[in-house]
């Protein structure tokens, strides 16, 4: 029986899996998160009654903490690759406490919202279009927040080691990106839009 | 040399056949499989089954439409039969069962043992199956305008301020949001699978450059279905935020805008159509060239042009919006870019039909429908460029000339292509082959059938019979033309419904298959049939585009000439 030639001439290598099932996933986030982000853009002063973006105050301690969450999680990106995994575990649960810190900012901006300014969703068009998009952001911190805890858990109780190291990356970027959205919403709500 | 296969160990050829317990065994392992070859198959089967539903859908709008002042229906389950053959046809048929070729084949062809993330793929699966359940759970469990049992009806583009509580009462809107989003998601996670699947699970040898077109157009359409589905989702999610929370995205009294909706439905609504159109062509890719015995015409200038389409498709949305009244700076910007589309797509028709030039063309079933295909989508292409002039859209927007358009483009091109592909995959699949005689006839019915009922719509759309009306006045000049529609409707039926008996008498009666039934060329024909769970014994190596030709022809391989 004849069959196909093996021939080893040229090496072969492929991208990881998990990276580009992550990078595609991301692409598809950037998908809807443009559609909030366009609908907010297009409808900036055309509430038609009710509060306005003025009543908003600018999130700089919540923003500082949630990008810098990046810089931590890039050092335990690191210390993973290494084997450090004390370091690891000190830096994982930094950015898990960072990225909390956020969520509970996101909800004191809320509650002063709610309660101060009468804002909800059902307001006017501005509430609509604020929390919807600022809550599809916080959305995804909490997901985020998730699987960094999972990730946490199985920290504690021993289970992660070096050979983890690029699964831990590829939630990383997922974490990654969730800061950088908020950059792009941060521009656009806190700095076009007021 | 047909039935040369890549080696494989004689113990383990057996082992795939072996006798799998009692029927629940066998039921159960279909629910937990993970195997890409069996959600390829669920996945197909899913969308025939939806296939024959929306399609007696069709059935129904024709008979109700072949006489003026019919009662065979009432005015409101009418609009909820043109929306549910529409959202059925799009989402529950098109895409199904596009990416369940793409499941069986694309790790068969790229000669990897299944997709790069199985569990996420029986996951998809089993998402987009309860997102078309939910779908018509409506039927029974809607509560709309007229109580229980009120299916959606609201178009399949479902506009604005139509689906606001206030016009849509109930939650049968509600059922076509959610099941749209639920069955997204599902093919989300398929499009990222066939992603890393394409990049990351190719065996030694196959480059980018060297994959089957199929896979590259399917790589293609996956990277646009990110792009393309997650507006749609987004936008239902804004549909669900204004009737459930009280928001006002499309609410004018609030300052919302319904044609912000009309925007983010089309930017997913067109590009679409070329995610259903690009796998249609990723199957005459594979077919045209097998048939007509040479390898395919211009490879790189297909994979261009694929790309190209890809990128221009997502510029073109607002030729669905002519008529919604844009800046003539607005309109002209999308005419331009829905021409340009015209360039790539052509390039594609003249490298089908220099691959078929000189060729020594054999007509079975498959490359029938493959012919029909080429023939139909050119027409498709040529009416397109017709309507992507604004003046000509202002006359005959949301007429049936538009309808008779895009079913040229997704019954003429697409389910031409469809059958095609399951005329010729079959055989790998089952191991038998499909009755050539029922073949013959069921291309022949449809074609006919297919031509009574588009060639004429068109006609009576430029007639100026406007879309989705329940009924009309015999005094329009239409009668005829209608009464000659629903008659071809029911010859494409009767051919569909061979079809289906096709599929069911060879399954036990079918000529037996062999591995390589065509005398093909990709990596696919090189398993047995059904090819058993692992694929592939050993990992196959390629060193051109048509490994199983070098395999075939030692003497005169193809990675002598490609460089």
């Amino acid at each position: 029986m004849s069959t196909i030639p093996l021939f080893t001439d040229e090496s072969w290598s492929l991208p990881s899996r998990g990276r580009v099932g992550m990078l595609s996933l991301i692409v598809g986030e950037c998908g809807i998160f443009t559609i909030f982000v366009v609908a907010y853009i297009y409808y900036i002063g055309r509430s038609a009654y009710g509060p306005t973006p003025r009543i908003l105050e600018l999130p700089i301690f919540n923003t500082v903490c949630l990008l810098s969450s990046s810089l931590t999680i890039w050092l335990a990106e690191r210390a993973i690759e290494h084997g450090a995994m004390r370091r690891f575990a000190a830096l994982w649960a930094l950015t898990i406490a960072l990225g909390a810190i956020f969520l509970g900012g996101t909800a004191m901006e809320w509650h002063t919202l709610i309660f101060r300014d009468h804002l909800t969703v059902r307001t006017n068009l501005f509430g609509t279009t604020f929390y919807s998009l600022v809550g599809l952001h916080a959305t995804h911190v909490i997901v985020g927040l998730i699987g960094l805890s999972i990730v946490m858990i199985f920290t504690l109780l021993g289970r992660v080691n070096r050979s983890h190291a690029e699964r831990v990356q590829v939630l990383a970027l997922y974490w990654h990106f969730v800061d950088a959205v908020w950059v792009v919403v941060f521009t656009v709500v806190y700095i076009v839009g007021r | 040399m047909a039935d040369q296969t890549l080696p494989i160990p004689a113990p383990l050829i057996g082992e795939a056949h072996a006798a799998s317990g009692t029927w629940l065994e066998w039921l159960h392992s279909w629910v937990v499989t993970v195997d890409h070859k069996k959600l390829g198959i669920l996945y197909i089967v899913y969308s025939l089954f939806f296939l024959l539903v929306a399609g007696a859908e069709a059935m129904a709008i024709r008979i109700q439409l072949a006489f003026p002042h019919s009662h065979f229906v009432s005015p409101e389950a009418y609009d909820e039969l043109f929306t549910m053959h529409g959202t059925t046809m799009i989402f529950l048929v098109g895409m199904p069962i596009l990416f369940g070729f793409a499941n069986y084949l694309v790790p068969l062809m790229i000669g990897a043992r299944d997709m790069a993330f199985p569990r996420l793929n029986a996951f998809s699966f089993w998402l987009t199956a309860f997102g078309g359940l939910l779908l018509y759970f409506s039927i029974v469990g809607g509560f709309g305008l007229y109580g229980m049992g009120n299916a959606p009806d609201i178009g399949w583009f479902a506009y604005a301020p139509l689906t606001a509580r206030a016009f849509t009462p109930g939650h049968n809107t509600d059922y076509w949001a959610l099941a749209l989003i639920v069955s997204g998601f599902g093919t989300l996670g398929t499009a990222i699978n066939i992603i890393a699947t394409t990049l990351c699970m190719r065996c030694r040898g196959m480059t980018l450059m060297r994959m089957p077109l199929f896979v590259w157009l399917l790589l293609v359409v996956s990277v646009m279905t990110l792009v393309t589905i997650t507006p749609l989702t987004a936008a239902q999610v804004m549909l669900l935020i204004d009737r459930y929370l009280g928001g006002h995205f499309f609410d004018a009294q609030a300052g919302g805008s319904p044609m912000v909706w009309i925007h983010f439905f089309w930017i997913f609504g067109h590009p679409e159509v070329y995610v259903l159109v690009l796998p249609a062509f990723a199957i005459a890719n594979e077919i045209i060239p097998v048939f007509a015995r040479k390898a395919i015409f211009g490879y790189p200038a297909m994979v261009a042009a694929s790309v190209g389409i890809g990128f221009v498709s997502m510029t073109v949305w607002a030729h669905h919006m002519f008529t919604v009244g844009m800046t003539s700076m607005g309109n002209t910007f999308f005419v331009l870019s829905t021409m340009v589309v015209g360039i790539p797509t052509g390039i594609k028709i003249f490298n089908w039909l220099a691959t078929l030039w000189g060729g020594r063309i054999r007509f079975a079933t498959p490359m029938l429908f493959a012919t029909g295909f080429l023939f139909q989508f050119l027409i498709a292409g040529l009416t397109g460029i017709m309507l992507s002039v604004a003046p000509w859209d202002w006359q005959l927007h949301n007429s049936y000339f538009v309808i008779a358009h895009f079913h040229y483009v997704l019954v003429g091109a697409i389910v031409f292509c469809i059958f095609a592909a399951i005329y010729y995959w079959y055989p790998k699949a089952t191991g038998r082959m499909l009755s050539e005689t029922l073949g013959k006839w069921h291309f022949w019915l449809f074609l006919i059938g297919f031509h009574i009922t588009f060639d004429t719509m068109h006609f009576v759309g430029m007639l100026g019979m406007p879309r989705s009306i329940y009924t009309y006045e015999p005094d329009r000049g239409w009668n005829t033309l209608n009464l000659i529609i629903s008659l071809g409707g029911f010859v494409q039926g009767v051919a569909v419904l061979i079809f289906a008996w096709n599929l069911i008498y060879s399954y036990v009666r079918g000529k037996e298959a062999g591995n390589d039934p065509w005398d093909a060329w990709t990596l696919e024909w090189a398993t047995p049939s059904p090819p058993p769970a692992y694929n592939f014994a050993i990992d196959p190596v390629v060193r051109s585009r048509r490994p199983l030709w070098d395999l075939k022809h030692p003497q005169d391989p193809d990675w002598k000439y490609e460089r």
